[in-house]
């Protein structure tokens, strides 16, 4: 660390005395490529191989063969893919719809300042201590068939076996995420909840206006930042919901809940047709490519701006 | 000041979460303390009749003092990782006015679409082929890689707030990048450095398929993985399997209960402003 500008090993600009200020003292490339390198090597390198070998028949011990549009034109004809698809996006779908009204609704009343929401919102948050595997097992067993609560309360519960039907499976699934990630988003609205300027409520108020206009009229729109970022997350997460599947209800009763992410998985590591493995994670990626890149536009994130910009 | 009438809505409204969080919880805590034939006569709602500590005492005999370890092992690493390379990283993003970071940006962005699932199949030969198959260090790289895209995105965000005036001050003293990074850059974005350490530390914690597919012995059995063998083997011992589940928690509690300050404000900042 030097107060000379001298050229350095890592790679930063070059500084000449004199020069103006613009474009001095910028960080060269070389900072950026170790992250870079590390990056590519562990998931733009597979990326490429995911896209390879979905036009190749491999069973992982023999050598892969081209087979052209071979696991394209498999899949497309198989009904369980086909509705493995369809219940990725149900899934999806369930879980923003009850996740974000609910954390806003949490996450804008945490923001208060009483001592009785601090005690609760430390009580909320332990599902976040949990992982997503201990969650799922956890539930697994609070509502198993014989032993759990639904046995215990039939007149809510019916016969008690809540993974026996798609709905009630695919219901019991949108809920323990939603119990397990709504901490998560709570926090995001209440961090931005406190971060909006109280002089906006005080004007409203002079304005006389109530409650439930001052929450439309300025909360909901200063937390639009947090939404869009929240529902990127939940979208992201719904669509490769595997360990909650594979935990709770194994893609049953038969495939009733199999989301096209453990399909895969079974695909890849119970019947090894790797190739066809690799056609269900491309799909997945284009999926959620186009999903991310339309928030990202929305959002503005690609902008590289500052968002103090406008305040 | 906003209002000073209650909200009896809301308050009824957070009673009833309280009910939907807590009684799982309490489920979960009384099964734990009580034996098995107990918990099975008894059902999960009732209160322990005969206290006892053995469903922890097997759990740990059984092999989850090592899987703990695994866990922690692994958690420290791909937190050291991202916090090596994630920052300067950041940094390039912010300022440099380079073609090729402005590539890597996008690439990173890409990278947020990229489920882990969907390499799975090519990891599992990368990783086998490395040698690193049954390996805490091929659970570690590609749980690193995979958890940079949030982290560069949230440091990117953190880094952008720093106004150019303060470049272009440190610049016209002559500083060198890395003396801004470190003097400059560094500590005003340490806000967002706890958020990727937060961040990762969840993400390494929670991860459950790469160990699923790229270990398969007890010497490198992680917590999540113990959990889901644990309830496949012996699923019918509820009691042991939930203690199992409460001793999975229990590291991270202890940061809740001693950090819950910068646990909280960290995971708040992975929604930005």
């Amino acid at each position: 660390m030097t107060r000379t500008a001298t050229p350095s090993a890592d790679g930063e600009t070059v500084e000449k005395p004199g020069s103006s200020g613009i474009g001095a003292g910028r960080p060269g490339f070389l900072w950026a490529a170790p992250a870079a390198v590390f990056f590519g090597l562990f998931a733009i390198v597979p990326l490429i191989m995911v896209a390879v070998l979905s036009f190749a028949s491999w069973d992982g011990l023999s050598d892969p063969e081209f087979a052209g549009l071979d696991n394209w034109r498999r899949l497309l004809d198989d009904p369980v893919m086909i509705k493995s698809l369809w219940l990725s996006v149900l899934l999806t779908v369930l879980g923003v719809a009850v996740q974000t009204p609910l954390s806003i609704l949490l996450g804008v009343w945490a923001a208060g300042h009483q001592r009785n929401r601090a005690v609760l919102s430390a009580i909320y948050f332990v599902p976040m201590l949990l992982s997503v595997a201990a969650v799922s097992v956890l539930w697994r067993a609070v509502l198993d068939p014989n032993l759990g609560v639904p046995a215990q309360a039939t007149w809510l519960f019916g016969d008690g076996n809540l993974f026996g039907t798609q709905a009630t499976a695919i219901g019991v699934l949108v809920f323990v995420s939603t119990w397990q990630f709504t901490p998560l988003h709570t926090l995001i609205y209440q961090g931005a909840a406190r971060a909006v300027p109280q002089v906006l409520y005080q004007a409203a108020q002079v304005d006389g206006a109530g409650t439930v206009r001052q929450f439309f009229h300025i909360t909901l729109p200063q937390l639009r930042n947090s939404i869009i970022t929240s529902m990127i997350l939940m979208v992201v997460g719904g669509l490769t919901t595997f360990d909650t599947v594979l935990i709770l209800t194994q893609g049953g009763p038969g495939s009733d809940t199999t989301i096209s992410a453990y399909y895969m998985y079974q695909k890849a590591f119970k019947s090894f047709d790797y190739g066809a493995a690799s056609t269900i994670a491309l799909l997945l990626v284009l999926v959620s490519t186009v999903i991310s890149l339309i928030v990202v536009r929305l959002s503005g994130y690609d902008r590289m701006r500052s968002t103090m910009e406008g305040l | 000041m906003r209002k000073s009438r209650p909200n009896y809505f809301a308050g009824f409204g957070s009673l009833v979460w309280l009910l939907v969080v807590g009684l799982p919880l309490y489920v979960m805590l009384v099964a734990t303390f009580q034996s098995r034939p107990d918990y099975a006569a008894n059902g999960p709602l009732s209160f322990p009749e005969h206290f006892t500590l053995d469903n922890y005492i097997d759990d740990l005999n059984s092999g989850f003092a090592q899987y703990f370890l695994n866990t922690v092992i692994v958690t420290v690493s791909v937190v050291g990782i991202v916090v090596l390379l994630v920052p300067p990283l950041a940094y390039t993003i912010v300022r440099s006015r380079g073609r090729a970071t402005t590539t890597v940006f996008r690439l990173f962005l890409l990278g947020l679409a990229i489920p882990s699932q969907a390499v799975i199949v090519p990891m599992f030969f990368v990783i086998s082929e490395a040698g690193l198959y049954d390996n805490l260090i091929g659970v570690i790289l590609p749980t690193a890689a995979f958890a940079m895209p949030v982290c560069a995105l949230i440091l990117t965000g953190v880094m952008r707030d720093i106004t150019p005036d303060l470049y272009e001050a440190m610049t016209m003293d002559g500083a060198s990048s890395r003396r801004v990074f470190f003097q400059l850059v560094l500590p005003l974005s340490r806000s967002g450095v706890s958020t990727i350490v937060v961040f990762s530390a969840l993400q390494a914690w929670n991860g459950f398929l790469f160990p699923l597919v790229l270990t398969q012995s007890a010497e490198t059995k992680v917590i999540t993985l113990g959990l889901y063998d644990f309830q496949t083997e012996h699923g019918v011992n509820t009691p042991g399997l939930l203690a199992a589940v409460v001793l999975s928690m229990f590291p991270i509690l202890i940061v809740y209960l001693f950090a819950r300050r910068a646990l909280v404000q960290g995971l708040m900042g992975v929604g930005g402003k």
